[in-house]
């Protein structure tokens, strides 16, 4: 095949994004350098002030961190938990399959901040009709006021949004098993149980590796959904990191500040996504 | 046991479908209540709890003027803002992974798998690490508050996943076809239009899908890049949140935003189980 054709056909997609994305990166790690407030606009260079302001003066954003990560992991598994299970009843013959497919992959298609507005309405603490339910058992959790209670909120809203992508690709996954492995099973006379122990878990290994990462990947952005439902609070109980520096940065303007916490997250986000993906690739591929 | 495990299936089936429809039966019964109906008290049940009417749905098409919630003109900005992207995604996004399924790149250490690896892995930028920037740049070329500035931003969201989508597509789709083109004496572009591309129309709606999934239920570059003059629809409804809500409008004009992709998740289903979605995530 012809030597040249082939940057025709990669170029255009690479360089357009290179493009869009190289400025912004290179403009985050300048400003992070200089002490741009709502004072004093400019690009000045203060050297490593903020970072290291970050490192040893703002706990708030090591613990909004820790939050994000507490979040997104116990989605993420609980996701991947139920995800597996839906899709495993729906990979084999059940009535009315196309219908449940169809409306478990419903939620991922809605926009998450409108939801959630759907949301703090059905967890409203004497207007939603959760509580007025759960007073039966004479309970009233305070959704969206408890500092404990709020966090749990969060969860449930982005396990009702993501698990439906999750669902989506183990399904996907499970639709493309090879059909021997399942016939030399049957043939044993494998109970269900360990069929799905010694046959269908160990050939979806790669594909739930793919699955966490990618769902891992997507949830440490959460913030929308913490916005429009709690707005961080109540206090800073459900802050997450992107959400903290949304505050610094575009509430109160310390876009230096910002900057150099929006850089050191992105590093973070890096390291951490590589070592959960070489850990997870280790831990199930070799059992 | 094997009567146990069905029952334990269908049980779960069950609640999970309960937990999905919820939010919606609620929103549905929601639009339709007035002010006493919400704040007199949780009502659920239409004609037996309370007297439905359309005053919540009225409102949605009324003009800002007569006090309603104009969200047509989000509505639309919002399709042309989502469609223009992931057009663009899906154009630029298929010739790369076209070429790095088809083609050998090296540059030095750099191979195919990383640039495929480059394209997906800016899924993992956090918005807010790009927000800053693209905020004080958009704002310096006077692109805030406009839709080319969000179709900018879009792109970079969602050629990830056209990418991600047409690799995996690409390499199932035998090379044998554009090589039998090319002996016939079609040029690789001809190849590529009149050959690849017919066969690949399965995996093209499947990234389309999910281009207009992600652009179409994203809040928060709308919400950091647009203010007054352009207005997307997830925006406008989040700003119908205030303190005194109207839980009737802010439902209708929900259930209004999240009807036309139920017809992506049909088709999305229907790709699935033909088996076209199996490879990508492997």
């Amino acid at each position: 095949m012809n030597f040249k054709h082939k940057y025709f056909f990669l170029f255009p997609g690479l360089f357009v994004l290179i493009g869009i994305l190289i400025f912004p990166i290179i403009f985050v790690v300048r400003l992070s350098l200089s002490g741009w407030n709502s004072y004093n606009p400019g690009l000045d260079y203060i050297g490593l002030e903020n970072y290291i302001r970050l490192f040893t003066d703002d706990p708030r954003f090591w613990e909004s961190f820790f939050r994000l990560s507490f979040l997104s992991v116990t989605t993420v598994i609980l996701q991947y938990v139920i995800g597996f299970a839906l899709a495993h009843m729906v990979w084999k013959d059940i009535k009315f399959k196309r219908f449940f497919r169809v409306l478990f992959l419903v939620p991922m298609m809605t926009t998450p901040v409108i939801m959630t507005v759907i949301w703090r309405t059905f967890f409203h603490e004497s207007l939603g009709p959760v509580n007025d339910l759960l007073s039966v058992f004479g309970v009233a959790p305070k959704w969206l006021t408890d500092p404990v209670v709020a966090k749990f909120t969060v969860i449930i809203v982005e396990v009702w949004q993501w698990t439906p992508f999750m669902f989506l690709l183990l399904l996907a996954g499970l639709l493309s098993l090879p059909r021997e492995p399942f016939l030399a099973a049957a043939i044993d006379g494998a109970s269900p149980v360990r069929k799905f122990i010694y046959v269908t878990f160990p050939l979806m290994a790669p594909i739930s590796i793919g699955a966490i990462i990618i769902r891992l990947i997507e949830a440490s952005k959460i913030m929308d959904t913490v916005y429009v439902l709690t707005s961080g609070g109540p206090g800073t109980s459900t802050e997450t990191s992107s959400f903290y520096i949304f505050i610094k940065g575009l509430r109160e303007f310390q876009m230096g500040y910002a900057a150099s916490m929006s850089f050191t997250y992105l590093i973070i986000m890096i390291i951490s996504l590589t070592i959960i993906a070489k850990v997870l690739t280790k831990v199930l591929l070799k059992e | 046991m094997n009567k146990l495990y069905i029952f334990l299936k269908y049980f779960f089936i069950v609640v999970w479908t309960v937990f999905v429809v919820a939010p919606f039966l609620w929103a549905l019964t929601t639009s339709f209540k007035d002010f006493q109906s919400v704040n007199g008290g949780v009502t659920y049940i239409p004609w037996v709890d309370f007297e439905p009417n359309l005053e919540g749905w009225k409102v949605l098409i009324k003009s800002p003027a007569k006090g309603g919630v104009d969200i047509i003109e989000p509505y639309f900005n919002s399709m042309f803002v989502t469609c223009t992207a992931s057009l663009i995604s899906i154009i630029l996004g298929t010739l790369s992974a076209y070429a790095l399924s088809r083609y050998t790149f090296k540059a030095g250490f750099v191979k195919n798998n990383d640039i495929t690896f480059f394209f997906i892995s800016q899924r993992i930028m956090p918005p807010i690490v790009l927000s800053i920037p693209f905020f004080l740049f958009l704002s310096s070329i006077n692109l805030l508050d406009s839709l080319t500035g969000l179709i900018v931003v879009y792109i970079v969201l969602l050629m990830p996943i056209a990418v991600w989508i047409m690799v995996d597509f690409f390499n199932k789709v035998p090379r044998e076809i554009d090589e039998t083109a090319l002996i016939d004496g079609c040029n690789p572009y001809q190849a590529f239009l009149k050959v690849v591309l017919p066969n690949s129309i399965p995996g093209l709606i499947v990234a389309g899908m999910f281009c207009i999934i992600f652009g179409w239920i994203d809040f928060f570059f709308a919400f950091i890049l647009t203010f007054t003059e352009v207005q997307l629809l997830p925006v406008k409804i989040v700003a119908l949140n205030s303190s005194v809500t109207p839980w009737w409008s802010l439902s209708a004009s929900a259930l209004v935003s999240v009807a036309p992709l139920i017809i992506v998740a049909f088709i999305v289903e229907r790709y699935l189980s033909k088996g076209n979605l199996s490879g990508a995530i492997k």
